[in-house]
């Protein structure tokens, strides 16, 4: 991983000192040793601060509709993963192809802190990555945490290790290594629930929300210019989060809006501070494209047109979707 | 001092349910927050900071304040009860304690919020002492002191012993009122300045145990404010108010109005400032920018505040920030970045 | 132990609008008593309240009325947002809720008194103007020469054009110097922006000014009074953010440390300096 950081950074004095871009997007060391943060690069002196390591699970490719406006040249270093929903953003027409530079990064899978956490380690002092293992300092003490135990949820359902979008790719592909993993396995339990208990598990699930955006605010699929949770006009006001109206509805209205369009880049479930299980929501409906469509990847590719947008002849009949309403 | 062992502990919630709603920190899928205790419920002692701050307690997310009727041009109103229960929070942090006397700065200052008011003196607060700081902590920053809660009872725990020590009249009253299920633990002080200094010099080793801010400079209302840095720091945030939420300071409101058909409700519920419209009025927004918005904040928590109320930051250095913001953003980078900080 | 029925001060009373008045296209001036007659509470001219009307919410409003007025309270609101185009539609006998006073007040009883005042005013800022100049006339005696010099798009939306031209001017040493936009037909008066015009009028600086309009005429006649000599320490302004509380405890209206509900509306040109520039 340092080798693949000491390219991104020579990568990225190049591209910066020959003025080919504007500025690099990529990321930056935090406070602790685990909260890398994404961030603009502008210049070659401000790169001694850019890191690559086993925290930069941070989707970048969203921080490039802000650049369609202006008439700029951004260099993006994007995982396997994140390609997909720059694809998806070059389909939506969110951003222009032509103002990217995209240089695909290898991945062999992002941690979760708090999966490590959740094995007692507390008072981190430092996280160093050793081979298949990451050694975590403590103010307790030391231990040695195997990586994939500890890989975030999303990356035990890796894409694979192709660029779906790139202009340049940097290293050798890396693959995620982790036990067999059904990404549908949670939605199938779900669905041999009946209606009631499905029902009971979405209301205890979505009680938790505290509508503070986080999920809305980094999915790469919502870009609307002016969301329809903040209008207004209208009489409900999503902060209040109260159980009765709309409220309760926003993260459901919200899959339906992204449904076709969500590549499943797993930031959602990463960043929801009250652990909501979004990765159900928006797999169910990958799920059910599937199954109706064929299967359909969101941001594969920068042209086919997706299932829900395009009509066939050959098309499901509606009433389809029947499934839990016996 | 007192204290009660494990085996006694559900019987001490139990009985203290009886007195109170008790609320206490609960673990449900690798989470852990204040809860309503129910028999059974278990009580998580082990994680240090819960996900969610306590503000809700005293000031929930959304609280009806009166109903309104419509008859043709006439108007009806009718304010809602004070809430009068009485309610107990057990295993708050020293961070949390602290925080509320921060929003007690800002909703007893007069005019009293009478709804923040009662909620606050119908609560018996109980307080946990650290014994396992996390990396994120960094509540000596502001003088608050981790190892000794400043509640209605302060409670250590070492090993399988609850130590308890009423600090007030009210905690005085409750400790009377479920005596019987203590003992006298004369070594207690000992044991408890035991774990008062490991838990010291844990903090000393960890990241954030040199942060310190510099009243001086956080005076500079103007030079701040006109700082470069807010370009570059606001950059990435995404405006999504995690931080504002889970934020045990934070206090910014909203009042709006439900209706339906002739019945208004009108109540109260938490806002954000880095949400766009917050500052939006039919003649205009003076903050329409990311940057603009991002700034307002920590202006708020790191000069504002403090200019208004003796000095006194609104941060409690809980660590909540560090731990949620989806890009990693927090007071601690703005800080640094501002150069407002001092070496200790 | 707290008393459970007492009033918090979030929550209204009930007021009824006795009487509408419009004075031009997009402004109307609204006449509010309690349901049984009288004045809804005391205040200090410059001072808001807070009205809604259920289902629409609440917006503040500086009282255009004098406190000298013991019967009633006015309010001169323009047209612009969700509440004004609801209160716009309705009838007098509409009943609405109301609280208050909010805000800090001109210092009427302390350092205005025994001044010249000079009011500047541009459209619906002389609203809040309104109140301190009544108070003003109906106790002459405690203030000097009074100047008013109020400017407006057009001749029609001049904010009571009957107390500006026949009411105020003959009072004692009060005079009304008005200004309109544009040249139009039947106007035989000034044509041109309020700075400009105050300028012309040559004022001596032996006044205590008292500035009110939109956020650019504020800018420019301040520009305005500081080359005509004026000093900052001797204009007063008020300011307009976004409210809700009223009282400083909901965290939206500040500029820079201070609440434009709590510390303001109300400012002395000196203080503002001191404050970001974020308004």
């Amino acid at each position: 991983m340092q080798k693949i950081e000491q390219l991104i950074k020579e990568k990225a004095r190049d591209l910066l000192a020959a003025g080919q871009v504007t500025r690099v997007i990529a990321w930056q060391k935090g406070e602790m040793s685990y909260d890398n943060a994404p961030a603009y690069f502008g210049s070659p002196e401000k790169l001694d601060a850019l890191v690559y390591d086993a925290f930069c699970a941070s989707n970048l490719s969203k921080y490039l509709i802000a650049n369609t406006k202006k008439d700029e040249k951004t260099a993006v270093f994007l995982k396997p993963c994140d390609t997909y929903s720059l694809n998806q953003l070059i389909k939506d027409r969110r951003v222009k192809r032509e103002q990217v530079l995209v240089i695909g990064i290898p991945c062999a899978g992002m941690v979760d802190i708090n999966k490590v956490k959740a094995q007692g380690v507390k008072g981190i002092i430092g996280i160093t990555e050793d081979g298949d293992d990451l050694t975590v300092e403590t103010a307790y003490g030391t231990k040695q945490v195997p990586r994939a135990e500890v890989l975030l949820k999303k990356c035990l359902a890796c894409k694979g290790s192709a660029y779906a979008v790139s202009d340049e790719t940097i290293g050798e592909p890396q693959a995620v290594k982790h036990a067999p993993y059904d990404r549908f396995a949670d939605v199938k339990k779900l669905e041999s629930l009946s209606p009631q208990e499905r029902f009971a598990f979405w209301q205890e699930e979505l009680s938790k929300c505290i509508r503070c955006n986080a999920c809305r605010d980094i999915c790469p699929a919502c870009s609307c210019e002016q969301c329809i949770f903040d209008n207004p006009d209208s009489p409900l006001a999503g902060k209040s989060n109260s159980n009765s109206a709309e409220e309760q509805l926003f993260h459901i209205i919200r899959a339906y809006h992204v449904a076709g369009r969500c590549t499943d880049c797993g930031e959602c479930s990463r960043v929801c501070p009250q652990g909501i299980r979004l990765d159900l929501l928006n797999r169910k409906f990958i799920k059910d494209i599937n199954e109706f469509y064929g299967d359909y990847q969101a941001g594969a590719d920068a042209d086919t047109n997706a299932p829900l947008l395009s009509f066939d002849v050959e098309d499901v009949e509606p009433g389809a979707a029947t499934k839990g309403r016996e | 001092m007192l204290k009660i062992e494990k085996k006694r502990w559900p019987e001490l919630f139990g009985r203290l349910a009886a007195i109170g709603k008790l609320y206490a920190p609960v673990s449900e899928d690798n989470k852990t927050d204040f809860a309503l205790w129910q028999e059974g419920t278990e009580v998580d002692l082990k994680t240090t900071i819960t996900a969610k701050s306590l503000k809700n307690i005293f000031f929930p997310q959304i609280e009806n304040l009166l109903d309104f009727e419509r008859q043709g041009q006439k108007l009806s109103l009718e304010q809602r009860q004070l809430p009068a229960e009485k309610t107990i929070a057990f295993g708050v942090r020293a961070c949390d304690l602290a925080s509320f006397n921060l929003l007690d700065k800002v909703f007893l200052k007069e005019p009293v919020d009478h709804f923040y008011q009662a909620r606050r003196e119908n609560c018996t607060l109980i307080g946990l002492a650290c014994s396992e700081p996390e990396e994120t902590c960094f509540c000596r920053t502001f003088g608050i002191e981790p190892t000794a809660p400043a509640a209605d009872v302060a409670a250590w725990l070492v090993g399988d012993d609850l130590f308890w020590r009423p600090e007030t009249t009210k905690g005085e009253e409750l400790t009377a009122a479920i005596e019987d299920l203590f003992t006298e633990a004369p070594d207690g002080a000992e044991i408890v300045a035991e774990q008062q200094a490991q838990v010291q010099a844990l903090l000393d080793k960890m990241p954030l145990a040199g942060f310190a801010l510099s009243d001086e400079e956080c005076n500079k209302q103007a030079e701040i404010f006109e700082s470069e840095v807010w370009g570059e720091l606001s950059k990435t945030c995404l405006g999504c108010g995690t931080c504002t939420y889970v934020c045990p300071t934070c206090h910014c409101y909203d009042i709006r109005d439900y209706e339906v058909n002739d019945k208004v409700e009108r109540y109260r519920c938490w806002d954000s400032c880095m949400f766009s419209d917050f500052t939006n009025m039919a003649g205009g927004n003076p903050r329409t920018t990311r940057l603009a918005r991002f700034r307002q904040r920590y202006m708020h928590k790191l000069v504002y505040f403090p200019a208004n109320n003796e000095g006194a930051y609104a941060c409690v250095g809980c660590g909540r920030c560090l731990q949620k913001c989806p890009v990693s953003l927090n007071i601690v980078k703005v800080a640094k970045a501002l150069g407002v900080t001092k070496n200790v | 132990m707290c008393d459970c029925h007492s009033k918090d001060t979030l929550i209204p009373q009930i007021a009824v609008i006795t009487a509408i008045r419009q004075d031009t296209g997009d402004v109307k001036t609204f006449r509010v008593e309690k349901p049984e007659g009288g004045r809804c509470f005391d205040y200090l001219p410059g001072q808001c309240a807070i009205i809604s009307l259920p289902g629409c919410g609440e917006a503040i409003f500086s009282i255009t009325s004098s406190p000298t007025n013991k019967d009633y309270l006015e309010f001169s609101i323009k047209r612009c947002g969700q509440l004004t185009d609801y209160l716009h539609e309705v009838e007098p006998g509409q009943e609405i809720a109301v609280r208050g006073p909010y805000g800090n007040n001109f210092p009427v009883e302390t350092a205005l008194k025994q001044q010249n005042l000079l009011f500047i005013a541009g459209g619906i800022g002389l609203a809040p103007l309104h109140s301190v100049i009544d108070y003003a006339l109906a106790n002459r005696s405690n203030y000097g020469k009074i100047d008013v010099v109020y400017g407006a798009r057009s001749k029609g939306d001049f904010v009571d054009y009957e107390e500006l031209t026949k009411g105020w001017p003959e009072s004692a040493a009060t005079n009304v110097h008005l200004t309109i936009d544009r040249a139009e037909e039947g106007w035989n008066g000034n044509v041109g922006f309020v700075p400009q015009y105050l300028k012309e009028l040559g004022f001596s600086t032996d006044k205590t000014v008292l500035v009110c309009g939109p956020p650019i005429m504020i800018k420019l006649t301040l520009a305005a009074l500081q080359e005509m000599g004026f000093s900052k320490e001797q204009v007063y302004t008020t300011m307009e953010m976004k409210m809700k509380c009223g009282i400083g405890k909901c965290g939206r209206c500040n500029i820079g440390s201070k609440y434009v509900c709590k510390d303001g509306p109300v400012f002395r040109c000196d203080e503002l300096d001191e404050l970001p520039d974020e308004y």
